[in-house]
């Protein structure tokens, strides 16, 4: 097991989390539009990726070597745009030109004009080519930065997911970490609610532990709600030697505010002011009892 | 100023070029790497696998995938070169070069091997005719078809130090060289070869030297034509295509490509807008090619010198 974080670390890391989760809401809410679900599933990892794991400095954005992060799920750019500015990358008052015309916090990710952000996403299934080029050009320049790509579980419907563990797999990247924010949710998909035919939405076997494995990576099985447990999983990914690494992250779509948990419908809808209220208030009681 | 431009007897294969070109920017730059999708025996860039391996990455038959490769590497400042055909790199793998490569301007560079409809007896899937307009529309994406050897080399060297993302148009077989070696190319000019009066012939790519053997073939019909090479389709230089339909007042284009949204789409657009000129489109009419042998191919589908003169001829005699 890794290094022991002091329990006040782990307590302040789940303030950023619900604070990650409050701005997460606001801006949804202030752009009228954005995605809501997977950044809230994604909270304590984007929390724990900005402000404990990852080798970076928000002074030097464009540093050689930082780790780099790629958001395969690009949807939820907000979750990455509020943890970057918790990281003070931008002012947090920034993040209330989310989704607005001539904002660097574009609806999908784009590098060209955010520093600090490293590739550019939003058609899904794209994050995780370019986090093995990264990793590569770590090795091609003996530089000993960490490359993290975090997938989402639709995100892997995509092919070319597989095409990049395939080869990944290949030139033995250990310094490359995928994260599955495995939240089991997405736009619509797939549905065990009764009324649909089997062939309608009945869900194809998911079971990424085996089907990475298969591929030739380290798996990491871990709760993503876990601070602590999520930290230790990174620390073991980094550590492992002569295969890339998966961390497989059990999460909850719209973790933290009741009425979107485990609800599809909430991956992405306008807020009414009574929805932020309620939201707002669940999640400040969820931080007063830390 | 008109180069001289000659059809040559030494025939030179633009894949050849390819691989030793590659081998000379490998040398000089060292963030060059070639990216292979399991075809560097046909495009050349095995010639990099067996001299330079250290800069040869094999990436399989995975196109989204290396073009998703070849992003991040671009974004740690290396120069990644992808190998593998242009009906592959244009089709399989165009989403992840509009997301990962054009819209963060990122200095990939994709050579499409075998384009046109001359790939080798492949037919149909292996031929690619619509990459110029396909690539044309993609922003921030430079467009390159160079006409013979000489030119593939020196817009090789060009696109490796072009900020940006470059597609460069190849082809399969060897093809008569015309150019000089002290040829000074640059990025966005079209390239004036023949001064005549009658009729103005853009051409790209390969097929300018079969306008080329056209305008030969129609001074011995009395008919004097004005070609001008379009070596770079995007950006396109305006003021040299009008330049050019200004000296003869009627304009054809010729290109291996499909006669839409390609040379001729492009040439179109700039006179149409900006100085309407009679003009004629040859090229592949609108449909899917096949396998067959070279001469028939360009028999069949309308892109041999004989045709480009006789519609020039049309053209000028009205």
């Amino acid at each position: 097991m890794g290094s022991q974080i002091a329990p006040e670390r782990v307590k302040e890391l789940r303030s950023l989390s619900l604070r990650l989760r409050r701005l997460v809401v606001e801006s949804v809410y202030h752009a009228g539009a954005g995605h809501l679900g997977g950044p809230l599933s994604a909270a304590e990892m984007l929390t724990c990726l900005y402000f404990e794991v990852m080798n970076i400095d928000p002074d030097k954005p464009r540093d050689p070597d930082r780790d780099r992060f790629i958001l395969s799920k690009g949807h939820c750019s907000i979750g990455l745009y509020s943890a970057m500015a918790l990281r003070r990358y931008f002012p947090v008052e920034e993040l209330k030109t989310f989704d607005a015309i001539d904002s660097r916090l574009q609806g999908h990710p784009d590098m060209s004009l955010l520093p600090g952000l490293d590739m550019s996403t939003g058609s899904l299934g794209q994050g995780l080519s370019p986090g093995i080029g990264m990793a590569l050009a770590a090795r091609l320049q003996s530089r000993d930065y960490h490359t993290w790509v975090m997938v989402g579980d639709g995100d892997s419907q995509e092919g070319q997911i597989w095409e990049a563990a395939f080869v990944a797999q290949r030139y033995g990247l250990d310094n490359l970490t995928v994260i599955l924010d495995w939240n089991q949710l997405q736009q619509y998909g797939w549905s065990t609610e009764a009324g649909y035919s089997d062939l309608a939405r009945k869900p194809p076997q998911d079971n990424p532990e085996e089907r990475w494995r298969a591929f030739g990576w380290n798996t990491v099985a871990v709760d993503g709600h876990n601070v602590e447990a999520f930290i230790d999983a990174c620390e073991r990914a980094k550590a492992h030697q002569g295969e890339p690494s998966i961390i497989i992250a059990r999460t909850l779509k719209g973790k933290g505010v009741s009425y979107m948990e485990n609800d599809f419908n909430w991956h992405s809808k306008p807020l009414t002011e009574e929805d932020v209220q309620m939201a707002q208030r669940e999640l400040e009681e969820q931080e007063a009892a830390l | 100023m008109t180069l001289a431009a000659r059809i040559t007897n030494n025939l030179v294969a633009q894949r050849d070029v390819f691989g030793d070109t590659l081998l000379e920017l490998i040398d000089e730059d060292p963030r060059v790497y070639v990216l292979d999708g399991d075809l560097a025996n046909s495009t050349k860039a095995d010639k990099i696998s067996r001299e330079r391996p250290e800069h040869f990455l094999e990436m399989g038959i995975a196109e989204q995938n290396m073009m998703g490769v070849a992003a991040g590497l671009a974004s740690c400042g290396l120069i990644p070169w992808l190998s593998s055909f242009a009906c592959f790199l244009v089709n399989r793998d165009l989403d992840q070069l509009r997301v990962v490569v054009a819209q963060p301007n990122l200095s990939v560079k994709i050579a499409g091997a075998y384009s046109g409809l001359l790939t080798g007896k492949t037919g149909k899937t292996h031929q690619e005719v619509s990459d110029i307009a396909v690539m044309r529309a993609m922003p921030n994406l430079t467009v390159l078809a160079p006409a013979d050897g000489v030119e593939t080399r020196l817009a090789m060297r060009a696109a490796n130090s072009w900020e940006g993302p470059v597609y460069i148009r190849l082809t399969r077989d060897p093809h008569p060289t015309i150019f000089p070696n002290d040829y000074d190319f640059s990025i966005g000019s079209v390239v004036p070869i023949r001064d005549g009066s009658d009729v103005t012939i853009f051409a790209t790519g390969v097929q300018t030297v079969r306008a080329l053997e056209a305008a030969q073939q129609l001074e011995g019909e009395g008919i004097s034509s004005h070609v001008v090479h379009v070596p770079t389709l995007k950006p396109l230089d305006e003021a040299g295509v009008i330049a050019a339909a200004e000296r003869t007042g009627k304009v054809i284009t010729a290109e291996d490509h499909t006669v839409i949204g390609g040379l001729g789409g492009a040439v179109a657009e700039v006179l149409g807008e900006q100085r309407p000129t009679p003009m004629k489109r040859l090229g592949i009419d609108d449909t899917f090619g096949e396998s067959a042998a070279n001469n028939d191919l360009l028999s069949k589908y309308g892109l041999t010198p004989e045709h480009v003169a006789a519609t020039a001829q049309d053209l000028v005699k009205g």
